[in-house]
């Protein structure tokens, strides 16, 4: 294909894009959406399955069955959104196993926030809260999105999300409604997460790139800094609503913009989480890559027990 | 890595309830049929979504190609006649 005919066929793509037409995988695409979106989703996908450790952590030791179930119920629905987002991405021509690949050796990223420790109970009450609510507010507008398969995906999993952070809130409240010592491990637990969840929404505008191309395909709808502001007005009077502290001295109601001013995010540390240097990075890919080795004859056995299977049922119409 | 094979893709069909047909919901890999139909459960109908699955094996389905739709869908547009509303009757006339 010429230069000239690519453009055209760019040209036309955009335009479909501009007026709210869905692409679909063997819709004809420029390479840039297609190599974009496999970066963008698969990374969506592995923050959900190694989103699912830190809070994996705490299944065996919930307090009460009700907890048990609701905690085991959330990881699980959290696998099932890495396994929705691996299979839209696979529509792009990526392999599975490409993907684990890229994961496991570092190539792809996931999201920095389960880089983070679950030392208490209350840590999952503040990750449901928290990290959940901040997922939904970066997820609601991908429902949106040009690409067709990542777009339902994202459908089924807002509708999924609810649950995790009520269940999360409901955590909070109830420790921060129960002994002194109950209420201190909430408030710790929020002191810990408060920054982190509000990096999680990504670099502030004026450092963040490819924004502009995003915007355009529908990857994004609204800026980093405007998600955050968001999730920092609807978050702030629940906290109060419980009689929890957010951990910021800056943070105060402005009366003119209608929003809360906050105080200096430390850019220095998201860095170096996203570097691989957090608390917990080597942990979780040590974690990850290890249930990936580990589980090789299990899947070998399938195959192999898949076609004995077959085998014999041929053997049989014979 | 192993030397054996990845278990291949399979495409979801979930009926939602009797008397709606089966949709396609999703994809997703196993080693057989039978392990497609479990995983099929656990993946899509967590939450009561579906009374019945169908799984197929992604190789074994053949699509349309999006450069042909062209010849493959326009002939439609300019047949009309094919709709009710192609056809004058006096409004007199009810039930029809
Ligand atoms: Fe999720
Ligand atoms: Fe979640």
């Amino acid at each position: 294909m010429s230069e000239a005919q690519i453009k055209s066929l760019e040209k036309q793509f955009d335009e479909r894009i501009a007026r709210d037409e869905k692409i679909e995988p063997k819709d004809w695409m420029p390479e840039k959406y297609r190599k974009t979106h496999i970066r963008q989703m698969s990374q969506h996908a592995h923050s959900e399955i190694v989103g699912m450790l830190p809070e994996g952590n705490w299944i065996t030791r919930a307090p009460s069955l009700r907890r048990k179930v609701a905690l085991l119920a959330k990881v699980q629905d959290e696998a099932g959104h890495g396994l929705y987002l691996y299979s839209a991405t696979e529509t792009l021509g990526i392999s599975r196993e490409e993907m684990y690949e890229q994961l496991h050796t570092g190539k792809a990223k996931y999201s920095s926030i389960f880089n983070y420790p679950t030392i208490t109970w209350a840590d999952m009450g503040a990750i449901g809260w928290l990290v959940d609510g901040a997922a939904i507010i970066n997820q609601v507008p991908l429902c949106n999105t040009s690409y067709g398969p990542y777009a339902r995906a994202m459908i089924r999993v807002c509708k999924e999300e609810s649950f995790h952070q009520r269940q999360g809130f409901e955590i909070m409240m109830k420790l921060a409604n129960g002994t002194p010592e109950q209420k201190e491990m909430a408030q710790d637990a929020l002191n810990r997460w408060w920054w982190p969840s509000l990096m999680m929404l990504g670099p502030t505008d004026d450092v963040s790139v490819h924004t502009e191309q995003s915007m355009k395909w529908k990857l994004k709808r609204k800026s980093n800094d405007d998600l955050r502001q968001q999730f920092i007005d609807q978050t702030v009077p629940q906290a109060e609503l419980i009689g929890l502290t957010i951990p910021d001295p800056d943070l105060k109601w402005n009366e003119e913009k209608g929003m809360y001013d906050f105080g200096e995010i430390n850019w220095d540390e998201f860095w170096q989480v996203v570097k691989g240097h957090g608390p917990m990075n080597k942990e979780r890919m040590k974690a990850r890559v290890g249930a990936w080795e580990e589980g090789t004859w299990v899947r070998d056995a399938a195959m192999a027990y898949a076609e004995k299977k077959r085998n014999r049922k041929e053997k049989r119409v014979v | 890595m192993s030397d054996k094979k990845n278990w291949p893709l399979w495409e979801v069909f979930v009926r939602s309830k009797n008397g709606l047909e089966h949709r396609h919901c999703g994809s997703l890999h196993a080693a057989d049929e039978d392990m497609a139909l479990e995983n099929a459960r656990d993946v899509y109908t967590r939450r009561s979504e579906g009374v019945s699955i169908w799984v197929v094996e992604s190789k074994h389905i053949t699509a349309s190609n999006p450069e042909h739709n062209g010849e493959l869908f326009d002939p439609a547009h300019d047949k009309v006649y094919r709709h009710p509303t192609f056809y004058d009757l006096p409004d007199e006339v009810k039930h029809m």
